[in-house]
C-alpha cells in the first residue's frame, strides 16, 4: 500500500489493477478517521445488502422460514385481497366510487395492455395472469415507501423470479399450444434467412429468448426495487446522521447538510411511487408482448 | 485492515441473486393466492357486470329506438287524421254548399210555380168576375134599356120573348159595330 510511485516496488502490475480499489480505501479511510476521531465512536452506516436478509422471525432455518419482509408480502396481499374483495363483491351496472376505482385499474391490464397487444379473445384468455402479475407487483412494490414497512416485497430475488418463470412458461405454453411442432423451429430459425446466417441467428435467438427473457424480466424488477431502497436508507439515514448524530458535536455547520439530504430522500420518495407503478407495468406489458410474439402469425 | 473488512463482509454477505428456499416457497404462494383471487372472484364479476352493463346499455338503446319508432307512428297517424279530417270537413262544406245551393234553387222554383200559379188563379178570377160582371151588365143594360125603351115608346113590353130578342139583337149590333170600329 505505500510503496506509491517507489520504483523499487516489486509489483507495478499488481499495483496497477489495485490502484482504484486503494484510492476508495483511502477515501474509506480518511472520512472514518475524521468521523471517529471526533470522540465518541459513533459513525456514519450506510446501507448494504443485508439489509434485504433481515432476521428470521419464525421456522428460522426451514424453507417456511418468515422473516419481516416475508411479513410484508402477506400483509400486503391481504390488504390488496381485501381492497378488491370490497370494490368487487356486490358489482352495480352504475359503479360507485371503490367500483370505479377498481375498475379504472383492473382497465389498464383489460384494456391498455391484455386487449390492445392480444386482441379481444386471446386477451381474455391470458387476462387473469396478467392481471395477476400485475397487481402483485405493485402490491410488492410499493411498501417500500409505506411507512412502517419500508422496503419492498419484491427486492427479495424469490418474487421477480417466480414472476420470471411464471411468464416464461407462460409464453412457451401459448407458443406451443398454438403452434405445436413449428414455435421452437420458427423461434430460432426465423423464417426469411439465408441458411448460413442462421449459425449466428439461433443462437443469438436461443439466448435472447429463452434465457435472456425471463432473467431480464426478473432482474429489471429486483434491481429497480434494491437500489429505490438502497437510496432511500442511505438519504434518510444520512439525514439522521446530520440531526442527530453526536459524532458532528465538533461541526455543527454539517447539520445543514441533513436538510439536503432529506431533500433527496423525499424526491426519492416520490419517485419510487412512480417506479413501483412503472415496473408493474413494464414487466406486465413484457409478459404480454412475449406472449404475442409468440402466438404471432409468422410461428 | 480495508481488505479484511471485504472479506469479512462478502463472507457475511447473502447473494441476492441466489434466493433462499423460504424466499421461493412464500413467493409461489402469494402469488397463487394472488392469481387464484383475481382468476376466480375479481374477474368473472368484472366480466359478468360488464356483460350486464353492454346489456342494459344495448336495451336501453333499443328502448329508445322503439320509443321514437312509436313517437314516430303516432305523428303519421295523428297526420292521417288530421288529413282525413281536414277532407272531411271539406266535404261536409262542399256537400253544404251544394244543399245550400239546391234548397235555394228548390225555394226559387216553389215561389216562381207559386207565382205562376197566383197569377194564374188571379187570371182565371178576373176572367170569371169578368164574366160574370158582363152576364149581370149583359141582364141589366138589358133592363135598363126596356125600361128606358118602354119608356120612351109608352108601351110595356111585356112579352118576355119579344124583348129578350129585341135586346140581343141589340147587343149584337153593338158588338159587330164595337168590332167594326176595332
Amino acid at each position: 500500500m505505500n510503496c506509491w510511485g517507489d520504483p523499487a516496488c516489486s509489483s507495478t502490475r499488481e499495483q496497477k489493477l489495485h490502484a482504484p480499489k486503494q484510492e476508495i480505501a483511502l477515501l474509506v479511510n480518511a472520512v472514518t478517521k475524521l468521523v471517529t476521531s471526533s470522540g465518541d465512536g459513533s459513525s456514519f452506516q450506510g446501507p448494504s445488502i443485508t439489509e434485504f436478509f433481515p432476521p428470521a422471525i419464525f421456522f428460522a432455518g426451514t424453507p417456511f422460514e418468515i422473516n419481516r419482509i416475508i411479513l410484508i408480502r402477506f400483509a400486503m396481499a391481504a390488504i390488496l385481497i381485501l381492497l378488491f374483495w370490497l370494490a368487487t363483491r356486490n358489482m352495480k351496472l352504475v359503479p360507485g366510487k371503490g367500483q370505479s376505482l377498481a375498475e379504472m385499474a383492473l382497465d389498464v391490464v383489460r384494456v391498455n395492455i391484455a386487449e390492445d397487444l392480444l386482441g379481444k379473445k386471446d386477451g381474455k384468455r391470458f387476462l387473469p395472469l396478467l392481471t395477476a402479475i400485475f397487481f402483485t407487483v405493485l402490491a410488492m412494490n410499493i411498501p417500500g415507501i409505506f411507512p412502517g414497512m419500508n422496503v419492498a416485497g419484491s427486492s427479495l430475488f424469490g418474487l421477480p423470479l417466480t414472476l420470471a418463470v411464471v411468464a416464461y412458461v407462460t409464453f412457451i405454453y401459448a407458443g406451443l399450444k398454438k403452434h405445436p411442432g413449428t414455435f421452437l423451429k420458427a423461434s430460432l430459425f426465423p423464417p426469411g434467412v439465408p441458411w448460413p446466417i442462421y449459425i449466428i441467428v439461433t443462437p443469438i435467438e436461443f439466448f435472447s429468448i429463452f434465457i435472456l427473457r425471463p432473467i431480464t424480466l426478473a432482474l429489471r424488477l429486483l434491481m429497480n426495487m434494491v437500489a429505490g431502497h438502497l437510496l432511500l436508507v442511505l438519504c434518510f439515514s444520512a439525514t439522521d446522521f446530520f440531526f442527530f448524530s453526536a459524532a458532528l458535536d465538533q461541526a455543527a455547520w454539517a447539520r445543514f447538510f441533513g436538510i439536503g439530504t432529506f431533500a433527496f430522500g423525499f424526491v426519492f420518495t416520490a419517485f419510487e411511487i412512480l417506479v413501483a407503478v412503472l415496473q408493474a407495468y413494464v414487466f406486465t406489458l413484457l409478459t404480454t408482448v412475449y406472449i404475442q410474439l409468440a402466438l404471432a402469425e409468422e410461428h | 485492515m480495508l481488505q479484511a473488512l471485504i472479506v469479512a463482509s462478502t463472507e457475511e454477505t447473502p447473494n441476492p441473486l441466489l434466493p433462499a428456499p423460504y424466499d421461493m416457497v412464500w413467493s409461489a404462494v402469494v402469488f397463487a393466492i394472488i392469481l387464484i383471487f383475481f382468476w376466480k372472484k375479481v374477474l368473472p364479476n368484472v366480466s359478468a357486470m360488464l356483460e350486464a352493463r353492454g346489456a342494459a346499455i344495448e336495451g336501453n338503446i333499443e328502448k329508445a329506438d322503439a320509443a321514437q319508432r312509436e313517437a314516430e307512428e303516432a305523428l303519421a297517424k295523428y297526420t292521417a287524421q288530421l288529413a282525413d279530417a281536414r277532407a272531411e270537413a271539406g266535404k261536409i262544406r262542399d256537400a253544404a254548399r251544394a244543399d245550400g245551393a239546391k234548397i235555394v234553387t228548390e225555394a226559387k222554383d216553389l215561389a216562381s210555380t207559386e207565382a205562376a200559379r197566383i197569377t194564374a188563379t188571379a187570371k182565371t178570377q178576373i176572367e170569371a168576375e169578368r164574366q160574370s160582371a158582363l152576364v149581370s151588365l149583359k141582364s141589366e143594360v138589358g133592363s135598363l134599356a126596356i125600361d128606358l125603351a118602354s119608356g120612351v115608346i109608352g108601351e110595356a113590353l111585356t112579352d118576355d120573348k119579344k124583348s129578350k130578342a129585341l135586346v140581343d139583337r141589340f147587343l149584337a149590333d153593338l158588338a159587330a159595330s164595337e168590332k167594326a170600329a176595332k
